[in-house]
């Protein structure tokens, strides 16, 4: 009986041991946590959380008065980082993730009036005043906050082209059947 | 069966294992029977502009340009780069995005050649057969004129292979003459028809790289490839230094650093190259490519195709032009026996499907399968992972597969990492001995592309942060300088009257600023007032 | 349509689930003819009373789910579990026990996990334990085996035992049920006795409680053929039975008279049965050979500890239980070096 005790004590022991070590070993240190949501964070700077820019949404998210399903273009993904980061419980996304795109100005409208440089967070339009105003590509990331301010709505979103160096391995579509602990799903069948 | 065939090798060469691998029927007698033969010039070609990996070609051609067979249509752009050249004679009909040989089957861009049928060739470099006595610099720029790339699959640019880092000895080179997917025998039947001028190949690149060893892996299911080869091999003189291995049948001892493994014992360090440990790996074929541009002065447009599968009517080796199109390849083959449930480029363990009859293969093409649905059953639903530990038993990276998949199917792309995903070699063991029928391997390249692609958006995002900080900032500046100029305007109105006490050079100098200020205002907006 | 690539390999797969269970099961046919030799037709009848209710389990289950029951019942894992399970209870078990064993074994161990592949303990264990801390009386009266039986019960009788609780005319329990000759054995090492005087009896025979070790030589028949099917390897089994062969020797060399020999532990109790088939379950092991090295003697060690000062006779169902919780932490410390690795990962 007492060696028996003795026994599951040691293992109990054992595997504490084992766990505290392990919490000791695999712990994060290091930034305050509001720049550990900034990096997870897109950086698009679209403002479509409520806040006025990534940064303001990571700082209301690090002070707890935030939800964390707030940054559309972030997705679920974003959504289950914050979640693990923040020791929340992940929120479901109330819209739908968009595709990612990239603004257009068409040119022959571009009444160069500079009024969607001044909306674009990241300096991704050039241009002047009374000159044809056009987009990098490789800088804009898909905010739209210069649609509306174009006075003659000549600003589209268009999406990203698919292209090989782009493309990604579908997740697999033929599940496991059985792998719905978690959220009951459709029949497989 | 074929032991009394079967070569000695040496005996006092000692192979290695690696771990797992499996035993699959190889179906290599269905298309090693015949010799290679040429195929007629397909009707139209499409040539990819881009068949290497590294930085994309520029194009030399433009809509409507007659080109000659041999002729450079696209120069590399960088160190890590490979031209393309016209495959025949004729004229470009265009120039635009087409389905290319990649498992998304979308499109890149490819010119479209209409053959004129005469063949004629461009003017070609002279052949280098003096060229133990050259500076190896300049064979190895004519290699890389010539745009070898590695044609076993991975269409890495031959030359920078060859051009040895100065830090590290290359000591060994070794040429993969495994073929360990099941069907592919393009290289079996080169080995067995062109043994001397692959050899001439690896005689170039031994003296590219000048190693100490040169080692030819082979297969024992090849008997006649390597009874050939050996037979080459006497009558050079590059037996001092060259080995013929026959490595016994095990996918996949044909991958880079499995044969490496087998024939020096040595393992390719995790995210490295052989190079790292003194070993270069080229493919026969690619040793092959390497005779030709350097002894005949003539650019890799053609190769050695395996078309093949229980569809296909007359399976059977073809050389053809780089641009061909698969259903050309497939006609000249008699055509399907029976509807293919799939049409796959490369062998069935790592290739994948393809979508368009109008693909043209590419230098990195190895094979063409069309797979009979009895062959290829459409897979039964995945069942859950009952954690046997097939899959870790029989990987060849001793990965443990069931981990990698458990943390890919949650998404949860660090942990994945933790249980190094990119040593995964995608070799499909795992996925073919998993009694639940889990599509591993798809897996595991989903979570590898999602992990890229994270990467990619991360820098993006660090860049948009960066360019968000500095428009803030600007702003800012701007903010301010215009704050500083309305202060400094209230302290000159506020001067004023006390500077009217002052000395006199004061006082001049604020006037004349502030009438300065006024005109300046006056011509802005034509409204000022002092 | 992305969805649509499927990545290699483009090969017919080699195995499947349900043969691997079809082949578990035909290993387990010598261990189930042995102990219906020696323990009567109870043992038959509740294998397929089991084998009834876990189907049924399965099926309510996938249909409350809202899914085809087919999917899960394909697989031939609720068999398993089942005659594992029928295997382990006294073969007189009254059916409503079996009943309640695998509803909680199927539906509270495996299917609330999310099926085959997410439980963490091996459902016909738990099931076990469950029922022994529950029904501790009913749990532990066994019958005598043959040769040493007054009298073996007939099919009818056993049958109507099972369904009915009646006892054939003339008999009372005591003349039926005997102990385990592992419950003998610590019953009388409590009460002094020395191996010795203990090995007189007559319910002894030549490896270890008479009739109970045949049944531990067909169950490692069944195992061998599981080895050789490559449905298994040694790792676990051999493991495990080491881990108790090494203790047991340890203490028998002390001291011989009161702990019994190695040969005695292996053979009797479930030993065999647990270290081919139960503590096998991939499901509930660990991963890594190195880890099952580690999961299996410790098994083994923790049985022995049981068996000799634990409260119950037998352990083997505690013993794996106890590892269940372990493996995935074990797996996490045993990974294996990768190729290419320098040295191994902690
Ligand atoms: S160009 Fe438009 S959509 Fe693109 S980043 Fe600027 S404001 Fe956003
Ligand atoms: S807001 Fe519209 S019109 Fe004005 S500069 Fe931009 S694109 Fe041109
Ligand atoms: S072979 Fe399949 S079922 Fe078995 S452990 Fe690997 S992934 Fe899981
Ligand atoms: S595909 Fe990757 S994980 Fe699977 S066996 Fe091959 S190397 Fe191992």
């Amino acid at each position: 009986m007492l060696v028996a005790i003795l026994a599951i004590a040691a293992l109990a022991a054992f595997f504490g041991i084992l766990l505290g070590y392990s919490a000791i070993r695999f712990r994060v240190e290091g930034d305050p946590i509001a720049d550990q949501i900034d990096a997870l964070l897109p950086q698009t700077q679209c403002g479509q959380c409520g806040h006025p820019g990534c940064r303001p949404y990571a700082e209301a998210l690090a002070k707890g008065e935030e939800e964390i399903n707030k940054c559309l273009p972030g997705g679920e993904a974003l959504v289950l980082a914050l979640a693990d980061l923040l020791g929340r419980e992940p929120v479901a996304m109330d819209i739908k993730e968009k595709i990612p795109s990239v603004a257009f100005i068409e040119p022959e409208d571009c009444i160069g009036c500079t009024r969607c440089i001044q909306a674009c967070p990241v300096d991704a339009i050039i241009g002047a005043a009374k000159q044809l105003h056009a987009v990098i590509n490789s800088e804009c990331t898909g905010c739209e906050l210069c649609v509306e301010p174009c006075p003659v709505a000549c600003i589209q979103m268009r999406p990203i082209q698919e292209d090989i160096q782009r493309w990604r391995w579908p997740y697999p579509a033929r599940q496991p059947v059985e792998s719905d602990s978690a959220a009951p799903l459709r029949d497989a069948a | 069966m074929v032991i009394a065939l079967k070569p000695k090798s040496s005996p006092e060469r000692r192979l290695w294992r690696f771990h797992g691998g499996i035993h699959i029927p190889d179906e290599k007698a269905l298309s090693n029977g015949r010799a290679i033969e040429r195929a007629p010039l397909a009707a139209r070609l499409w040539v990819p502009l881009q068949q290497h990996i590294g930085a994309p070609g520029r194009p030399l051609i433009a809509v409507g340009d007659s080109v000659l067979k041999g002729q450079m249509i696209a120069e590399p752009t960088g160190f890590i780069s490979a031209p393309v050249h016209a495959p025949t004679s004729g004229r470009v009909v265009a120039i635009e995005p087409h389905p290319v040989p990649h498992p998304s089957g979308l499109s890149a861009p490819c010119a479209l050649i209409e053959p004129d049928g005469a063949e004629t060739w461009a003017e070609l470099p002279p052949p280098l057969a003096d060229y133990p006595q050259l500076d190896p610099a300049l064979i190895r720029e004519r290699i890389r004129w010539a745009g070898v790339v590695g044609m076993g699959g991975a269409s890495f640019p031959t030359s920078v292979k060859l051009t040895p880092g100065t830090d590290r000895e290359i000591h060994t080179l070794i040429i993969n003459g495994a073929e360990c997917e099941p069907y592919i025998t393009c290289d079996d039947r080169l080995m067995r028809e062109r043994a001397a001028h692959i050899l001439e190949g690896v005689r170039i690149m031994h003296h590219l790289l000048r190693v100490r060893t040169v080692l030819i892996g082979i297969e024992d299911n090849k008997p006649e490839a390597i009874a050939a080869m050996q037979l080459a091999l006497a009558e050079t003189d590059m037996g001092g230094y060259t080995e013929i291995v026959t490595i016994p049948t095990l996918y996949p001892s044909g991958g880079e650093k499995q044969l490496i493994r087998i024939l020096t014992g040595k393992e390719v360090p995790t995210s490295g190259i052989p190079a790292q440990i003194g070993i270069v790996c080229q493919n026969v074929s690619t040793a092959a490519a390497v005779a030709d541009a350097v002894l005949e002065g003539r650019p890799l447009i053609a190769r050695v195709v395996t078309v093949t599968g229980h569809a296909i009517a007359e399976p059977r080796n073809l050389e053809v032009p780089v641009g061909t199109p698969i259903e050309h390849l497939i006609a000249q083959c008699g055509g399907y026996r029976e509807t293919p449930r799939k049409l796959i480029c490369g062998g069935p363990m790592m290739g994948f499907e393809l979508r368009e009859s109008t693909t043209p293969i590419t230098k990195s093409t190895n094979c063409l399968l069309a797979l009979a649905p009895a062959e290829a059953p459409d897979p039964e639903p995945a069942l859950a992972c009952i954690r046997c530990g097939r899959c870790a038993e029989v990987c060849p990276a001793k990965l443990l597969p069931q981990q990698l998949y458990w943390n890919a199917r949650a998404k949860d792309l660090d942990r994945v990492q933790d249980y190094n995903l990119f040593d995964c070699i995608e070799c499909g063991c795992c996925a073919q001995v998993c009694p639940s029928h889990i599509p591993l391997v798809q897996y595991y390249r989903y979570a590898k592309t999602e992990i890229w692609a994270r990467e990619q958006e991360k820098r993006k995002s660090e860049q948009a942060r960066a360019r968000h900080a500095a428009k803030q900032a600007r702003l800012e500046r701007q903010e301010q300088e215009k704050q500083a100029r309305l202060r400094k305007q209230k302290e000159a109105l506020a001067a004023k009257p006390a500077a009217a006490a002052d000395g006199d050079d004061a006082k001049k100098v604020l006037i004349e600023a502030a009438r300065q200020r006024a005109a300046e205002r006056k011509r802005s907006d034509a409204a000022g007032q002092d | 349509m992305p969805n649509s690539v499927i990545s290699s390999p483009h090969v017919p797969r080699v195995n499947r689930v349900d043969r691997v269970m079809l082949d578990v099961l035909l290993a387990l046919i010598p261990g189930i003819l042995v102990m219906t030799w020696f323990f009567g037709w109870g043992l038959l009848i509740n294998c397929v009373l089991a084998v009834t209710f876990a189907v049924a389990a399965e099926t309510v289950v996938m249909l409350l789910r809202g899914r085809s029951p087919l999917i899960a019942l394909r697989d031939l894992s609720a068999v398993v579990t089942a005659v594992l399970f029928a295997l382990s209870v006294p073969p007189i078990l009254p059916w409503w026990l079996t009943l309640l064993g695998m509803l909680f074994a199927i539906i509270l161990v495996k299917q609330l996990y999310g099926g085959l592949g997410y439980n963490p303990f091996n459902p016909a264990m738990a099931a076990y334990v469950f029922l022994l801390i529950s029904y501790p009386v009913a749990m532990t009266t066994w019958l005598a085996p043959a040769g040493l039986a007054e009298h073996p019960l007939s099919f009818m009788e056993s049958l109507r035992l099972i369904l009915n609780g009646t006892l054939p005319t003339g008999f009372e329990w005591d003349a039926l049920s005997s102990a385990t000759p592992l419950d003998e054995m610590r019953g009388k090492l409590d009460l002094g006795q020395t191996i010795e005087q203990i090995g007189q009896s007559q319910t002894w025979g030549w490896l270890g409680g008479r009739g109970w070790e045949w049944v531990g030589v067909a169950f490692l028949l069944g195992g061998v053929y599981l080895l050789w099917r490559r449905l298994i390897t040694w790792h676990i089994p051999v493991s495990m039975l080491l881990g108790l062969t090494a203790t047991a020797t340890l203490f028998w060399a002390i001291d011989p008279h009161t702990h019994p020999s190695p040969i005695f532990h292996l053979f009797s109790g479930a030993a065999m049965l647990g270290a081919f088939f139960i503590a096998t379950d991939p499901v509930t092991a660990c991963t890594t050979k190195k880890g099952q090295l580690v999961f299996g003697a410790s098994i083994g060690l923790i049985v022995y500890v049981i068996r000799s000062w634990g409260g119950y006779p037998d352990a083997v169902a505690f013993a794996v239980l106890l590892m269940n919780i372990a493996a995935p932490t074990i797996d996490y410390y045993t990974q294996p070096r990768v190729f290419g690795h320098g040295s191994a990962r902690t």
